[in-house]
């Protein structure tokens, strides 16, 4: 059930190469050039280093006393991605890709943003690497997230605000790539999620797996689940990849909104369809004709009608359980995590803590549940005020 | 032997080559479509491209998506396009070609798609997002009805990548003139004209190839068509065209447009 390398770019039967012809020499290129680095030693401890030194690895494994007790189940495990430079996983992957960049004589990177971490983790990447960045956001995501839209500015990069379609991250992924179509000989598009076209779903896969392997290191027995949100699923293949082949429960939450019910949610594992968007064969929210769903989500990276092909194969190998909590369990675990351990987390990570909340319930107080905590929630905070303030 | 394939042999016997034409269905209304139509036809289009907008159209400029987002806030769905193309069907015998991607042919499999499709008079696909790799599937469904499977090639695509494309291809090859996406350029650059003439080696008199991608004048299509092109496709500069003018002018409009270009041709 472990794809090391997929054969044709194709988890099962999803990925894929679905690309306009202009990018096939490059992401060709990229396909080669990550292969030969992948197992490449030298590279991997230039990585090693930055991940050391410069991101801040390994990150804790906490346990959260005080949210199991209030909660009163099995014990809850914090994975701290949310201590990392930056404050969020993200920078596992960036960093390892301009560094891919850097070696493939690529001097401008661009990259699309939802909530803006992965816009952030790029120009400090960037910026340590001495790379030119440009980053496409949603024009929607630059009002709801505007505190990092300034960060990536002070940071050296410059940020577009995308105002075509829905105006949000699926839109500054089309344009990022339109951009890349355009100057595919200079640019190196730079994916934040573990979506796209093949080799991305796997790279960004292997660059963030370094979780689940230091998750793996740090309990001393495996964990009895482990949780992590799903948005395009990055941290969360990071997280699950290298316990695909253990006997832990793994649970992957996507972001619910008003209900899956409703159409205001961003959860296309629980609730979409098989299709084809931004090169890759997926599940989607599309409408009866194969038109894109508009989404909703309270978190701005949440807020994707797709998901990463690896996740949508370990769905229908059903390795992987996926789940969906609401905006309103969101905004709940969001303040019982802040106060009784005084940690804020992201709102896309606050998905996988209602949930684990649900089910450390039924579970024996002998048991443990990891959660990746992929992100602090200091970017936030004012969402979260205007959401009080309405009730 | 499909529509598009025979209007190939009739202008090759008179030493023309082909306007194709792009509009996008629904956009700015059906009967604006329908004017735009008759337009291309007294001009002297030889192939016209409908465009169905897709939500997100990568492969596409300002001007396309702007259509595209205007054709699906006016409700455009599946069935219209199928209706229209229906009413066209019933005063011309022009080839037609649908444009989109490859997501609204997917959702409905290939195979049911592209019966439909062909059923109602489309004679040819372009889906710009659909690469060689993943087209089994696709080509072996548009087989199967007599479709035209219309790939796209870029100056950058390489011969041995090359040689496989036009393996797959029917009706003609789609050369995208530009690094970017669809729109109106300014220049016609060397590497485009290098990239046609290997091009047309490659297709080696087997299959036509057209040029499309920042087409806009006459001028243009005198260039493209002097150093090989067997067609040249116009879109975004129609598009324009309709953007601002009014649906009862849009026919004499796109007449007057259409003509000046497909003189060029001959």
């Amino acid at each position: 059930m472990k794809i090391g390398i997929p054969k044709d770019g194709r988890f099962g039967e999803f990925g894929g190469k679905y690309i306009p012809e202009t990018l096939a020499p490059a992401i060709e290129e990229l396909e080669k050039s990550y292969l030969k680095i992948r197992n490449d030693k030298n590279f991997k401890k230039e990585l090693g280093r930055l991940l050391i030194e410069y991101a801040g690895r390994p990150t804790p494994m906490y346990f959260a006393k005080n949210l199991t007790k209030t909660v009163g189940g099995a014990k809850i495990y914090l994975k701290r991605e949310d201590l990392l430079h930056g404050g969020a996983h993200k920078i596992n992957n960036t960093l390892g890709q301009a560094l891919l960049a850097k070696r493939m004589g690529k001097k401008r990177i661009i990259a699309e943003t939802g909530a803006g971490q992965h816009g952030v983790a790029t120009a400090m990447a960037c910026a340590s690497l001495g790379l030119k960045a440009e980053i496409y956001m949603g024009y929607v995501d630059t009002i709801r997230q505007k505190q990092n839209v300034f960060r990536m500015e002070l940071l050296g990069a410059k940020v577009h605000a995308v105002k075509s379609g829905s105006k949000t991250l699926k839109d500054a992924i089309n344009e990022a790539m339109r951009d890349w179509i355009t100057n595919v000989d200079s640019t190196y598009y730079l994916l934040g999620s573990a979506v796209g076209p093949h080799p991305y779903p796997l790279m960004v896969r292997d660059f963030q797996a370094v979780i689940g392997n230091e998750i793996k290191k740090q309990m001393k027995k495996i964990p009895n689940a482990v949780i992590a949100c799903v948005g395009g699923g990055s941290n969360a293949i990071g997280t699950f990849y290298p316990l695909i082949d253990t006997k832990t429960r793994i649970i992957g939450i996507e972001a619910g909104g008003k209900g899956v019910k409703t159409k205001l949610h961003s959860a296309p594992l629980s609730a979409g369809k098989k299709g084809v968007l931004h090169g890759m064969m997926t599940y989607l929210m599309q409408d009866k004709d194969g038109q894109i769903s508009e989404t909703h989500s309270i978190s701005a990276g949440l807020d994707y009608p797709g998901v990463g092909p690896e996740h949508a194969y370990l769905k229908d190998e059903n390795r992987v359980e996926y789940k969906a909590v609401t905006d309103d369990e969101v905004i709940d675990a969001f303040l019982i995590l802040t106060r009784t351990e005084g940690i804020i987390p992201a709102l896309e990570s606050a998905h996988a803590i209602a949930h684990a909340i649900k089910i450390s319930k039924k579970m024996k107080k002998t048991e443990s549940i990891v959660v990746t905590l992929s992100g602090r929630g200091d970017k936030d905070i004012d969402i979260v005020k205007e959401y009080l303030s309405k009730q | 032997m499909t529509r598009i394939q025979e209007k190939f042999n009739q202008l090759k016997s008179k030493n023309e080559a082909a306007l194709i034409s792009y509009i996008m269905v629904g956009y700015p209304s059906e009967k604006a479509t329908l004017a735009a139509v008759r337009g291309l036809i007294k001009g002297g289009t030889d192939i016209i491209e409908l465009g169905f907008p897709f939500s997100d159209p990568i492969a596409d400029g300002p001007t396309i998506q702007m259509a595209s987002t205007e054709s699906l806030n006016k409700g455009t769905k599946i069935d219209d396009f199928f209706s229209i193309v229906k009413k066209i069907r019933k005063e011309a015998d022009i080839p037609l070609v649908l444009m989109t991607y490859t997501n609204i042919l997917y959702n409905q499999t290939y195979q049911k798609f592209i019966s439909r499709a062909k059923e109602v008079g489309i004679d040819g696909l372009i889906l710009p997002d659909m690469a060689i790799e993943e087209s089994k599937d696709y080509v072996k469904a548009a087989k199967k009805s007599g479709m035209d499977t219309i790939f796209l090639v870029s100056p950058n695509t390489q011969n041995d990548r090359l040689k496989k494309i036009i393996k797959a291809t029917s009706g003609f090859l789609y050369m995208v003139a530009v690094f970017g996406t669809t729109g109106v350029q300014t220049k016609i650059h060397k590497y485009t004209i290098d990239a046609l003439k290997n091009t047309k080696r490659s297709a080696n008199g087997k299959i036509p190839v057209g040029v499309g991608f920042g087409i806009s004048t006459d001028k243009d299509v005198h260039k493209y068509v002097s150093s090989g092109a067997d067609a040249v496709i116009v879109g975004s500069a129609n598009i324009k065209i309709m953007e601002n003018t009014p649906v009862n002018k849009i026919e004499s409009k796109i007449f007057t447009f259409t003509k000046k270009l497909k003189n060029k041709t001959r």
